[in-house]
């Protein structure tokens, strides 16, 4: 099918089930025992202010009409007030979200960038140390958990060597950029200060280090056994029999069928990113979306928890999307099964 | 030794498994001379693609060259340096590959795949425009009898038909074969007729060009009408070799006689009858006569030794001990 | 009759040496084993059991590795070993129940969607899958604990709740593709119940990659409980679970690293461990089907 018929019936199917998504989120957080202003407010809390936040909340009334008044708020540009900052989630969310993106996208790139050239090198060189090396430290890899990442990172890297700091996105001495973006590395190449955006790369790699050390550890893996597997195969026997140089046979007719397995799988971890962010901000001290979920978490804010869960289903579900498209790039025989000769 | 296009002598190759070492060839010796036309035929896993395979050196990294030589053009293939080896595939020897579906990738289009290789065949240090190469790939699948060759440079493997493929594949080799081609079971994975197709351009195609050719096949009938020599194969050991007609008329390896017996004739006869048991298992094979087992002439000593290849005559040799030595 | 492709008896004896032969699995095999048995017999083997819960020792606290405490001594003058070898038990605890009570509703489920295709039942099964799957699991669980009360057991009902989908897929796509196989068919018209088909056909032909799949899960479960009681939403302190002893040590980081980094460790080991024996697994499966 052509690609905007394709892109059409993803997005048509997403917005579905991220409606469907939202009501299970709803339902959890009402349905469940306990109370949710009671939890809110603490078991010291006089009876009249739970009773005024069970009142706020809409939660004396019956489920579908509190879902109603959640969807004609957000409807309205509203999310619901936070318990913790007293403001609209909204507004929340529009000043930590720009900072969790910069991080999601370094780590996407980084694993992107690292994960396939390092397996390929591996494959083509079988049985080298190299190799060895790759294949021993993804599965180590694979295995550390993000937080675990994370902290050996700040630990080694923040406090014992002292190279990278350890809190925030940039220095306290250093001047922010003007916004643009919210990405501070993009809004000071704009603005064109260098300090601060070498400053601001500095603050961003070790968190979005741990983030990525699974993924490429993951997908170096299976590149490698991707390159292993390909090189046996006919046709790029075939094309070192025709004597097309090394270099042209790697990077071109090796690459991209080693690459269409790797991709995605890659596509699900890069989509995962935001889920293991949430420790990893909390690690780092990042002022992102996922630490203020994880604060909205613990304190039992229910408006800024059903957003941070409604916003990292989309962005889950647009790097899914974005993953099929790439895929559908790379394997034709994806995209024109149904154009066949 | 002198005159030849190829000699192989006395190969030994090995696969590296993880159960042990698979003694696949056990001393092949092939010789193809200038224009000559040189078939093998056996039956599958006897070890033909690894010889071809060993000829163009893409074999697999698990395998092991355990003795013998090979010498082309000259040049002792099994020590030559990269560099002279991609010249030689470049320009002289070429090889086709049994299931063409899989010799093509996949995911690129034909046009990517046939103007690299043309590029490099016929440009070789200077950078050629992309215009003179296109033209190049259309004129080379034209000769391989290719319909609306510009619609195939923009097509993928996939949307082609399996004789379309071959076609590509035998018009991929043109580009970089002046001297040597090696067609491994090029109808195998079609149709009869597309075969039959598929035999003819390629015996054309081998007369307008004057190519050496080493044929190989499981049809005793595609072979008989294009090659003039003949080696037959089995279990890694070349067991006959003979002027085709020679073989035909005259076939003195116990194994040749069953397997031109197997064949089955319009003129009647009844079903033929196959032969009892199965190609060694290269794991534990020993160093006796490999055809042994199955053999009804089988002495003692054939399950002790192998037969070296008896001259009899009229350029046609056999490895059988009814012909010669103990 | 018996599916052309289901195999008949397993044998074991085959497999085990073919198992064993692949070192990893077998370093894989060894390290799980030694999870689950220290996990059991964690109050005989410990050297200070009592430690676990609940204890106070100021004089021996933010005590280095030593010959007393041989990972040290944390805040509060606890053995980190003893705590660490309790810890397993909750992590193995959290693999087991999570398993047990996502895999047979999962599977079933998958099987179900698969073998009514185009009814509605796999669109309504599948669709609901669809949902749940929508958002990456850490986050779910982060959620659904965050609107209960944090403890062990609802992290474990959290992480249950959003697991199954991940079974119903992958049984979906085997018994969808196995639905229309000869051998299917012919069950039918030999007039086989569909409860004979799904359980006795297409189910065997499921086992290898859905054993698989658990192996591998059991270490991204405990993976997801560690991350749970890391935040604080699972296991509360004094509970020895893995994650809770990360975070809590974490905040003496860098100069009693010992507390949280040799946690740290331990959760590495256990996944690693449940990673390589899922991978022999797939491998003893991948190798049988040939």
């Amino acid at each position: 099918m052509r690609m905007s018929t394709f892109i059409l019936k993803r997005l048509s199917y997403t917005v579905f089930v991220l409606f469907g998504l939202s009501i299970l989120i709803f339902v959890i957080a009402r349905v469940l025992p306990g109370d949710p202003a009671r939890l809110a407010l603490g078991p010291r809390a006089p009876d009249w202010a739970v009773e005024n936040l069970r009142q706020q909340l809409h939660l004396n009334e019956p489920l579908y009409i509190q879902y109603f008044y959640w969807v004609s708020d957000a409807a309205r540009g509203s999310l619901g007030e936070s318990l913790v900052t007293r403001r609209d989630v909204l507004t929340d969310v529009q000043e930590f979200l720009p900072a969790t993106l910069e991080l999601i996208t370094l780590s996407a790139l980084l694993v992107v960038g690292l994960a396939i050239p390092i397996g390929m090198v591996a494959g083509r060189r079988a049985n080298s140390w190299f190799d060895n090396l790759v294949r021993v430290l993804s599965y180590v890899g694979v295995a550390v958990p993000a937080f675990v990442a994370a902290i050996v990172f700040l630990l080694v890297f923040g406090f014992m060597l002292n190279i990278a700091p350890s809190i925030g996105r940039i220095s306290p001495n250093i001047a922010a950029p003007p916004t643009v973006t919210g990405f501070i590395t993009i809004d000071s190449l704009i603005s064109g200060n260098i300090t601060a955006f070498f400053d601001a790369v500095v603050h961003l790699i070790l968190p979005a280090l741990a983030l990525a050390l699974g993924p490429i550890a993951q997908e170096a893996r299976i590149t490698r056994s991707s390159v292993v597997e390909n090189l046996n195969k006919d046709y790029i026997l075939s094309t070192v029999s025709h004597g097309v140089p090394e270099r042209l046979l790697t990077l071109k007719y090796l690459l991209r069928p080693s690459m269409i397995p790797t991709v995605s799988v890659m596509g699900l971890d890069i989509a995962a990113l935001i889920a293991n962010a949430f420790l990893v901000e909390l690690i780092f001290n990042w002022p992102g979306v996922s630490r203020y979920g994880i604060t909205a978490m613990l304190r039992k804010d229910l408006n800024a928890i059903v957003a941070v869960v409604m916003i990292a289903g989309i962005i889950f579900a647009i790097a899914n999307i974005v993953v099929d498209l790439i895929v559908a790039y790379l394997d034709p025989r994806i995209r024109l099964v149904e154009r066949a000769a | 030794m002198t005159g030849q296009l190829l000699e192989v002598n006395d190969l030994h190759i090995s696969y590296k498994v993880y159960e042990g070492l698979l003694r696949v060839l056990n001393g092949v010796s092939i010789s193809v001379g200038e224009k000559e036309k040189v078939g093998i035929i056996g039956e599958s896993g006897c070890g033909k693609t690894t010889t071809m395979k060993a000829i163009m050196r893409i074999l697999a990294a698990n395998a092991m060259v355990a003795g013998g030589t090979i010498a082309y053009k000259g040049h002792d293939i099994l020590r030559l340096g990269r560099q002279e080896l991609m010249r030689l595939h470049r320009t002289s020897m070429s090889m086709i590959f049994q299931d063409p579906t899989a010799a093509l990738n996949p995911v690129f289009k034909i046009g990517d795949q046939l103007q690299d290789i043309v590029r490099y065949s016929e440009w070789r240090s200077s950078v050629p425009n992309k215009q003179e190469v296109r033209t190049r790939a259309v004129e080379l699948l034209k000769s391989a009898a290719l319909p609306e060759p510009e619609r195939i440079l923009d097509s993928y493997p996939f949307q082609l038909s399996g004789g379309m493929r071959q076609r590509v594949c035998i018009a991929m080799s043109l580009a970089s074969a002046k001297d040597l081609l090696i067609a491994d079971e090029p109808g195998t994975s079609l149709d009869v007729t597309i075969e039959d197709q598929i035999m003819r351009l390629l015996k054309q195609i081998v007369e307008e060009r004057g190519l050496s050719v080493i044929l190989i096949s499981h049809s005793i009938g595609a072979v008989k009408g294009f090659v003039t020599k003949l080696y037959v194969m089995y279990a890694g050991m070349m067991v006959e070799e003979a002027p085709t007609e020679e073989l035909f008329s005259n076939p003195l390896h116990p194994y040749t006689q069953n397997l031109l017996k197997a064949v089955p004739k319009l003129t009647g006869g009844g079903v033929p009858e196959g032969i009892a048991g199965r190609i060694p298992s290269y794991l534990t094979i020993t160093d006796a006569c490999r055809f042994g087992s199955r053999c009804r002439f089988a002495k003692e000593h054939c399950h002790i030794n192998a037969p070296p290849a008896f001259d009899v005559g009229n350029g046609h040799k056999v490895a059988c001990f009814l012909y010669g030595g103990s | 009759m018996k599916g052309a492709i289901s195999r008949g008896g397993f044998d074991y004896r085959k497999s085990w040496h073919k198992f064993s032969k692949n070192y990893l699995s077998a370093v894989g095999l060894g390290v799980v084993l030694l999870v689950a048995f220290v996990a059991i017999f964690a109050p005989y083997i410990s050297p200070y059991p009592s430690h676990a819960e609940f204890y106070v020792n100021y004089p021996e606290a933010h005590e280095p590795p030593n010959w007393v405490h041989v990972l040290g001594t944390d805040q509060f003058g606890r053995d980190v070993l003893s705590r660490i070898m309790f810890g397993f038990r909750y992590s193995l605890m959290m693999a087991v129940v999570v398993l047990s009570l996502v895999v047979p509703p999962g599977v079933v489920l998958g099987l179900v969607a698969g073998y009514y295709r185009g009814g509605k039942a796999e669109m309504v099964i599948m669709r609901a899958a669809d949902i749940f799957l929508a958002v990456p699991p850490l986050v779910l669980a982060l959620s659904i604990c965050s609107v209960l009360t944090p403890s062990v057991f609802n992290a474990m009902m959290a992480v249950s709740l959003m697991w199954w989908p991940w079974y119903t897929r992958l049984v979906y796509s085997i018994s969808s593709s196995l639905r229309n196989e000869a051998f299917v068919q012919a069950a039918e018209i030999a007039g086989a119940s569909p409860f004979h088909i799904i359980f006795r056909e297409i189910l065997p032909n499921c086992l290898g990659p859905i054993l698989t799949k658990m192996t591998l899960d059991a270490g991204w479960v405990i993976l997801i409980g560690a991350s749970l009681s890391f935040v604080g939403l699972g296991a509360q302190p004094p509970t020895p679970d893995l994650g809770t002893m990360v975070s809590e040590g974490g905040k003496f980081l860098p100069e009693l690293w010992w507390i949280s980094m040799f946690p740290a460790m331990t959760i590495v080991l256990v996944i690693l461990g449940f990673n390589l024996l899922g991978d022999g697994v797939r491998d003893l499966f991948a190798a049988e089907a040939v």
